[in-house]
């Protein structure tokens, strides 16, 4: 379980993040709503431990730990990992090396990487340095190929239907949904009641379109706007407010909220 | 037989010629005296003391010669090993190849004037050996040869002569390792190499040095490609020393014919380093690549590049691309020169620092912050050398691997 309690962030100096309350079960997906600059990726990177986003208040705890003031690397051990929109470039450092460091660090040194990388049709790229000149689907391919390694029981997802086309949209949704447990695909000895119930993967996805939606049975919506989470509801019912009435409606909420 | 003479008394005149760049080494510090050195059996050359080997190893030498066409292995003034595996390549120790071979004069100090300086003096005057290798016409080496200059006597200061020649359409690969023993501290290293690649012949030429921290090395190479000829040039050094300068040149002299030069450079606190590479680009469908990796860890480095259009439809690129990671300096000096219309040069220089948000994208991978940057090191390091063969390839990543100890 992840859970956030009145957590406040700051960057350079400024406030970004408000009063944040959020909890995550097992087997819960969210998706993080709002507007440009609203913090969300923000608060991802806070999650993930980004040493820039310092904590001013509140606490985070995952699996019962404190993880609040972690290092990076210790929650990405304790099972946290984040597939990026926009992730740097590592000259030298083949695709292949770096999927095979995320198994390692999670202790699934004998992972198949060639066989992980064929799932989202990226064997062709293994040989290549990690996001040098890939294109925008091709880093959301290689992000994903990470995280299957690594296999973390909470994901973050930053806008990752961003910049994919049309027809790689379906792949990129359902490798996520695998990620997350939330494939729809029936098992001669289990029933999908059964199923849901043994569910442990957590997810967060920022998302603009909701596209995503299409793919992955979310559990529940949350809308952030100027810092703080405005709203937490039925995620297609966020959608529709967005899109019909805009992001100035969240004011309202935010407002009444505080 | 041919003139030595007339070589001696130019060498003579040149004995007090500073070298153009670098510091400036007082070679009267330095003993010449020939040191007896016991040759060495396949047996005995498998026994050598543990320490020895190890700091061998490090020098890319394979003392059980599996993976190797021939080995020559020089100890302070005296050859200890010299054997040709393979069919159609020859390796004979310089001295006797000038005492016997009559050919050798046409390669001789042909590609190196003997009065460029005080070193290529003293390498004329007090030559104490070096290596010859040849692959036939038509011969195609698999396994690399390798060749060794070992300074075991301290306050030595080893002259050596390297003549390497590719008949045409051959394929030779030669791995040389230059390392000192365990306890030598101060010594000099003075040492000429010509290259001769013929048409359509391959050449690939690997030198990793493994100095001490107060030697003082100075290599003086040239090569020559003639047409359709391929010379690839990769050097390689992660130790310390007191002072290395160099400034090997290639001449493309052939239609078609094609010079890489990689090298890769972590320099030490206390060390300077004074290297770069420079290509002649003499005749239409000349390719030439300078690419050097650099990482200063205290040290000097002064990384150089130079490349000469001299007709048009050549093709020429220097990157050269450098990290401070721990203080020191780093000077990248890339120089281009187009002498006419249709030339097609270009350069990359960058000196820099590893990007915080790589490591942080590789902590978020379960990596920690030192598995993390030793990890971007790595990556910055290996370069992609194509035409390579594995066995060269994997010496080269051993290399890049072990520089982790430096490095960190």
């Amino acid at each position: 379980m992840l859970l956030i309690e009145d957590l406040q962030v700051e960057l350079a100096g400024k406030t970004i993040l408000k009063h944040i309350d959020l909890e995550i079960k097992p087997g819960e997906t969210h998706v993080l709503f709002g507007p440009n600059g609203s913090g969300k990726t923000s608060l991802l990177m806070t999650i993930m431990g980004y040493p820039q986003y310092k904590v001013t208040g509140g606490k985070i705890e995952f699996k019962g730990v404190d993880i609040t003031h972690s290092p990076i690397d210790e929650r990405a051990r304790l099972g946290i990992g984040m597939s990026y929109q926009r992730p740097p470039t590592i000259h030298g450092l083949k695709t292949r090396q770096m999927v095979q460091i995320c198994a390692d660090t999670r202790g699934k040194q004998d992972v198949d990487v060639e066989q992980l990388a064929r799932k989202v049709y990226f064997a062709d790229f293994l040989e290549r340095d990690v996001n040098a000149g890939f294109s925008g689907g091709e880093i959301k391919r290689s992000e994903l190929l990470q995280l299957m390694a690594q296999d973390p029981d909470f994901m973050l997802f930053d806008e990752p239907e961003s910049g994919v086309d049309l027809e790689n949209i379906a792949l990129v949704g359902n490798t996520i949904a695998a990620l997350l447990q939330k494939e729809c695909m029936p098992s001669k000895n289990k029933s999908m009641l059964q199923m849901k119930r043994e569910r442990t993967k957590m997810g967060l996805i920022i998302t603009h379109t909701g596209y995503i939606l299409d793919y992955v049975t979310v559990d529940k919506g949350q809308v952030l706007y100027d810092g703080v989470l405005s709203c937490s509801s039925n995620p297609r019912e966020i959608l529709r407010c967005i899109s019909e009435m805009g992001y100035e409606e969240c004011v309202r909420c935010t407002i009444e909220n505080n | 037989m041919y003139d030595r003479e007339q070589l001696r008394e130019q060498a003579k005149k040149a004995l007090g010629k500073a070298a153009a760049i670098g510091p400036d080494v007082n070679l009267d510090e330095f003993e010449k005296a020939p040191v007896d050195h016991k040759y060495l059996d396949d047996n005995e050359l498998r026994s050598l003391p543990e320490d020895e080997q190890k700091r061998l190893i490090m020098a890319g030498l394979d003392l059980t010669e599996k993976e190797r066409g021939g080995t020559y292995f020089q100890k302070d003034t005296a050859v200890i090993h010299c054997k040709s595996k393979q069919a159609g390549v020859e390796v004979i120790p310089i001295k006797k190849a000038l005492q016997e071979l009559d050919w050798i004069r046409d390669y001789y100090w042909k590609l190196v004037s003997v009065d460029t300086d005080k070193y290529t003096a003293a390498a004329e005057l007090d030559l104490h050996d070096g290596y010859v290798i040849r692959s036939l016409p038509g011969a195609k080496t698999v396994y690399p040869i390798q060749a060794c200059l070992y300074l075991d006597k301290e306050g030595l200061q080893q002259n050596v002569h390297n003549i390497i020649i590719a008949e045409e359409d051959s394929e030779l690969h030669i791995i040389t390792g230059c390392s000192t023993s365990p306890h030598l501290k101060k010594a000099a290293h003075v040492g000429i190499s010509e290259f001769y690649v013929k048409k359509n012949a391959k050449l690939s030429f690997t030198m990793i040095h493994n100095w001490a921290e107060d030697m003082q090395v100075r290599p003086r190479s040239v090569a020559q490609v003639e047409e359709g000829g391929l010379f690839l040039n990769n050097y390689i050094c992660m130790k310390p020393v007191k002072s290395l300068q160099m400034y090997p040149t290639t001449h493309l002299i052939g239609n078609d014919a094609v010079a890489r030069f990689y090298s890769i450079i972590v320099g030490s606190p206390g060390s300077e380093y004074d290297v770069g590479g420079r290509i002649f680009l003499k005749k239409p469908g000349n390719r030439a690549e300078i690419v050097a990796r650099t990482i200063s860890n205290g040290g000097k480095i002064i990384a150089r590049g130079d490349l000469i259009g001299e007709v048009a439809e050549i093709k020429a690129h220097l990157e050269c691309k450098g990290l401070i990671l721990n203080g020191g300096v780093i000077h990248a000096i890339p120089e281009l020169r187009g002498y006419v219309d249709g030339v097609e040069m270009s350069h990359e220089a960058a000196v820099g620092k590893i990007a915080q948000e790589e490591i942080t994208y590789l902590m978020s991978r379960g990596l920690t912050e030192d598995e993390a940057t030793s990890t971007i090191v790595r990556g910055f390091l290996s370069v992609d050398i194509p035409g390579l063969p594995a066995q060269l390839k994997s010496e080269i990543d051993r290399a890049v691997a072990a520089s982790d100890e430096t490095v960190m």
